[in-house]
């Protein structure tokens, strides 16, 4: 119900500008004196149209998700959903919808975006004839390859009908692109960028068709159509989607009278607003200054300059810089300002690297002073630096292609971090200004994660990631923060070093790192962290006499102890499986000890209370039983979840039990610089909770779905899909390089979860060193992961059958006595640590 | 004059590690540092932790002091003298230790 004394706003469109109108409204101060109700002809709120490919993997339309019906409720937003409005009354102030539902309004706000435009060709209403923008449009997609499509050609070689082609590709068809000019990407690139990206796109198996007018479409020979081109050459092809530009939808500007461009665009002005001044048009489907932003970023800052407006606070749009960078099927391509040196006198550097597949050209003003625009195309490093050069009019260096050419000594005439004012964007994506870094960073944030976390900045594309540490890192040091990364004062160097030193050099204990890379004699932070770096390279024996002095409290034991000074036993129980007769044998163990026993969130069974010198004789019964130790104490594989699967479950889809059992004797027994938890799940209901993992895979009809990084815990984080249907063997073959990528490079006691938050180059790098292999070194991770599982051994049977060893588990080296503090009172049937008060209790009745 | 009780040889200690003895009823934690093969002894109690567990704690080197990591929240005790690092006024008791032929004595 609203209010009399709101305004009353009427949003027409959901989509990804419309949703950050409302967005950006409900985030005002302003927002009770507002009443919003939005609608849209789509099924479903707001959701990720730049990302829509994405679709494609997860085929989860939740991913793509930036809001939710509950979210818009709980900010008290009307929402109507597969209704379209039809007309305006401006004079009423109503808009109608094809539902018949008549509402008024104080302000009207379009955001109806564009619509794709399909070229007047003769057949273009055949069968199989789609466009590219809504996920219904890709399930329609979807649906015709799975119906028998083998070919699948896209009309329009620009950025979008570049990622169609690949979606077409992914699905497995043969893809062409047709194009009418005489280079992909026209817009963005020029010609020498064209060519490579020609080049390259054909490489991976694309047909590329340029300079192709399609004539017609009729039925074909081979294929269900056959495309007829100008020049008498002809296509044939099973599927066809149009992707020749987009065109503004202002239909109903049209209709109600509001004023329109002459090639379509609804005409507003600095302010947002239309011919009618309580009128707003936001993102693709407004005209500003005779232009048209095709790109989401522009809409935005539309949305924030109307809402600015609404709530009367000045502010103006200004028109905005459309350059992009982006990956075209694993290219990267970049385009920045005039990238076609269209100024007046304007002058070019060109970098042509064939062999290499590089090119790069910069664009620069006439006195050589100031960048004005640049392509990348092979490799778009460059662009965060460049486009800050180009934004804020920073004076280039004597030898401009000098940022362009390949650093063969090494050094690069880097952008420093300094020279950017603070008004300079480094986000593009959240709009996220070095001045909001610096103010992020003086309110505590220490490191890009924390930065990230705080601002949004990095999380979008990921783009500028590189910028942003640099800024991060500048900042710091303005504010005298000293950011050593020595691990302590015994080793100048960070894990990540010391796990090469230690690699490199074959070193095998702490006495040789100490005497060759460091000083003194170590401590609780470098002992434990370079026993595991030990462990993680050669998993030899941690209890030998080499090693046990470098375990933590909880390896020299192999227990975890508790408040008490007592040890908890966790047998490894893989994958959650456990016959009766093992269940038995922990049951009569747990009796004749008298501990406590509790069911973790790991799947297995915890045995709390046990005594050093009980722990040998509880261990002989387990691993004579059959059990090995669960590594519960350690930095290091611990359990991998699973659901029952399809060996029961009425809706698995693959055997999750078996796989995680698989996984967890792969992997038991690796140390890491922390712990590493897993779960399989039978099917995307995801009983596991695979995606709250370090490593999580989720069964699926054509494989499995890898997801990493996640964490539950003190700090939750999502993980990533990082590959989909993925047969078995890949599976094992990218988490083994995963695993040990992790190990190689983390902090100590570093999560996967916070190790990628603060990754370079995000997930996407990690795909290509973990896939792709851009590094060269996944035989080496595969490699070192084959010998650490070579070396497995159960600590726990290596140490029963060791005399020596076990002359440490005694609380006295000289008496048979136990600790008599340790006291015990029952609860709920079972043991537990006695408190001080019953304590005192307990010594006072005794005494 | 204190008198000597013999707890265990030295080589029952691995090299940068300690164990517990009992000596007189008390719990005394007696650790061996590797390269001087030096002895330190110091009460078992984690006046902290409320435990008696300080034995099976990491040593650590910091700066000057020769201490061990309590294993249950990580205090640092100076073996030379019992001092809690992070918490003045807290500290553990010191016991005189030698090694006579290979043996580790506590003073009674």
């Amino acid at each position: 119900m609203s209010q009399p004394e709101k305004t009353n706003v009427v949003v027409v469109g959901n989509g990804m500008v419309g949703h950050q109108f409302i967005d950006s409204l409900m985030a005002s101060e302003e927002r009770e004196h507002f009443h919003v109700v939005t609608f849209s002809e789509e099924a479903r709120v707001a959701y990720d149209r730049v990302h829509l490919s994405e679709y494609f993997k997860s085929n989860n339309a939740e991913d793509l998700a930036m809001t939710t019906l509950e979210n818009y409720l709980e900010m008290g937003v009307e929402v109507h959903l597969n209704d379209r409005v039809e007309s305006i009354d401006l004079n009423a102030k109503t808009v109608t919808s094809a539902t018949g539902k008549t509402l008024s309004y104080d302000k009207l706000v379009l955001a109806t975006g564009s619509y794709p435009f399909v070229p007047p060709i003769e057949g273009n209403e055949r069968e199989n004839c789609f466009v590219y923008r809504t996920i219904e449009d890709l399930e329609k997609i979807t649906a015709a390859a799975q119906s028998g499509a083998k070919v699948g050609t896209v009309v329009g070689g620009g950025l979008l009908g570049l990622e169609a082609a690949k979606a077409v590709k992914d699905l497995g068809l043969e893809a062409h692109v047709v194009e009418f000019a005489p280079r992909l990407m026209a817009v963005q690139v020029d010609d020498g960028g064209g060519t490579l990206l020609r080049d390259k796109i054909a490489n991976l198996g694309v047909g590329v068709h340029l300079q192709k007018a399609t004539q017609r479409i009729v039925a074909g020979d081979t294929c269900t159509h056959r495309m007829e081109f100008a020049d008498d050459t002809s296509l044939e092809t099973d599927m066809i989607i149009f992707s020749a530009g987009i065109r503004p939808q202002d239909a109903l500007a049209r209709q109600c009278g509001l004023e329109v461009g002459e090639r379509g665009g609804i005409v507003i002005n600095n302010k947002c607003q239309t011919s009618d001044p309580d009128v707003y048009a936001i993102g693709e489907c407004a005209l500003w200054n005779n232009r048209i932003f095709g790109l989401v970023a522009p809409g935005y800052t539309m949305a924030k300059t109307a809402v600015a407006h609404l709530v009367k606070l000045e502010e103006e749009f200004a028109g905005a810089d459309m350059s992009t960078k982006l990956k075209l099927m694993g290219v990267d391509v970049a385009s920045i300002g005039d990238a076609h040196g269209a100024t007046q006198g304007a002058r070019v550097y060109t970098y042509y690297n064939q062999p290499n597949e590089v090119y790069k050209k910069l664009v620069v003003s006439e006195d050589n002073k100031l960048l004005l625009g640049a392509v990348l195309v092979g490799d778009a490093e460059e662009y965060g630096s460049l486009l800050q050069y180009m934004l804020n009019a920073i004076e280039l260096p004597e030898n401009p292609e000098a940022l362009i050419l390949p650093s063969l000594s090494g050094e690069k005439p880097g952008l420093g971090a300094g020279a950017l004012p603070a008004t300079a964007q480094i986000c593009s994506c959240h709009d996220v200004s070095k001045g909001d870094i610096s103010a992020a960073v003086q309110g505590g944030c220490c490191s890009v994660g924390d930065v990230k976390g705080a601002t949004k900045a990095g999380t979008g594309c990921g783009g500028c990631v590189a910028l942003l540490t640099s800024v991060v890192n500048h900042e710091l040091a303005e504010l005298g923060v000293e950011v050593s990364t020595d691990i302590c004062e015994h080793f100048p160097h960070t894990r990540q070093e010391l796990y090469h030193l230690v690699r490199v050099g074959k070193i095998k204990s702490f006495h040789e790192m100490l005497e060759k890379h460091g000083k003194g004699d170590g401590c609780e932070i470098c002992k434990p962290a370079i026993g595991s770096i030990l462990a993680s390279c050669w998993n030899d024996y941690v209890l030998s006499d080499e090693l046990i002095g470098l375990q933590d409290t909880n390896d020299i034991f192999l227990g975890n102890m508790q408040k008490d000074g007592t040890y908890s036993v966790v047998p490894r129980i893989a994958g959650g499986e456990i016959t009766p007769d093992k269940l038995l044998v922990l049951a009569q163990v747990a009796k004749d000890y008298g501990l406590y026993t509790k069911v973790t969130g790991g799947q297995r069974i915890d045995l709390f209370g046990a005594q050093l010198h009980q722990l040998p004789d509880i261990w002989r019964r387990l691993v004579e039983a059959g059990f090995e130790t669960g590594h519960a104490y350690g930095k290091s594989v611990r359990t991998v979840k699973s659901c029952v699967g399809s060996t029961w479950c009425r809706y698995g889809v693959d055997d999750s039990v078996g796989l995680a059992i698989e996984i967890e004797d792969r992997y038991k027994g690796l140390r890491s610089p922390h712990k590493l938890k897993f779960a399989v799940s039978g099917c995307t209901r995801e009983c596991a909770e695979a995606q709250c993992k370090d490593v999580g895979v989720i069964a699926t009809e054509n494989g499995w779905n890898l997801y990493v990084a996640g964490n539950g815990g003190m700090k939750p984080r999502h993980a990533e899909l990082f590959a989909s249907d993925l047969d078995k063997e890949t599976l094992i073959k990218y988490v083994d390089r995963f695993l040990m990528f992790y190990i190689r490079t983390a902090d100590r006691l570093q999560r996967t979860s916070v190790w990628r938050d603060n990754l370079e180059g995000g997930l996407e790098y990690l795909q290509k060193v973990i896939i792709e292999d851009s590094l060269g070194i996944a035989e080496e991770l595969e490699a070192e992961m084959a010998l650490n599982i070579g070396n497995y051994q159960c600590e726990w049977a290596t140490t029963i059958d060791n005399p020596e060893r076990l002359k440490r588990f005694r609380h006295f080296i000289n008496a048979e006595e136990t600790d008599e503090n340790v006291l015990f009172v029952e609860e709920r049937g079972q043991i537990r640590p006695a408190t001080e008060d019953e304590r005192a209790d307990i010594i006072a009745k005794a005494s | 004059m204190s008198s000597w009780i013999k707890v265990c040889q030295l080589s029952d200690i691995a090299p940068n590690t300690g164990v517990c003895a009992l000596v007189n009823g008390q719990q005394v934690a007696i650790f061996r540092e590797a390269k001087s093969d030096a002895v330190f002894a110091i009460g078992n109690y984690d006046p902290i932790g409320k435990a008696n567990v300080l034995s099976r704690g990491l040593m650590a080197q910091l700066g000057d002091n020769i201490t061990v990591a309590s294993p249950l929240y990580k205090q640092h005790y100076r073996l030379t003298d019992g001092q809690c690092l992070e918490q003045d006024g807290v500290n553990v008791p010191v016991y005189e230790v030698r090694i006579t032929d290979g043996a580790i004595e506590i003073a009674a």
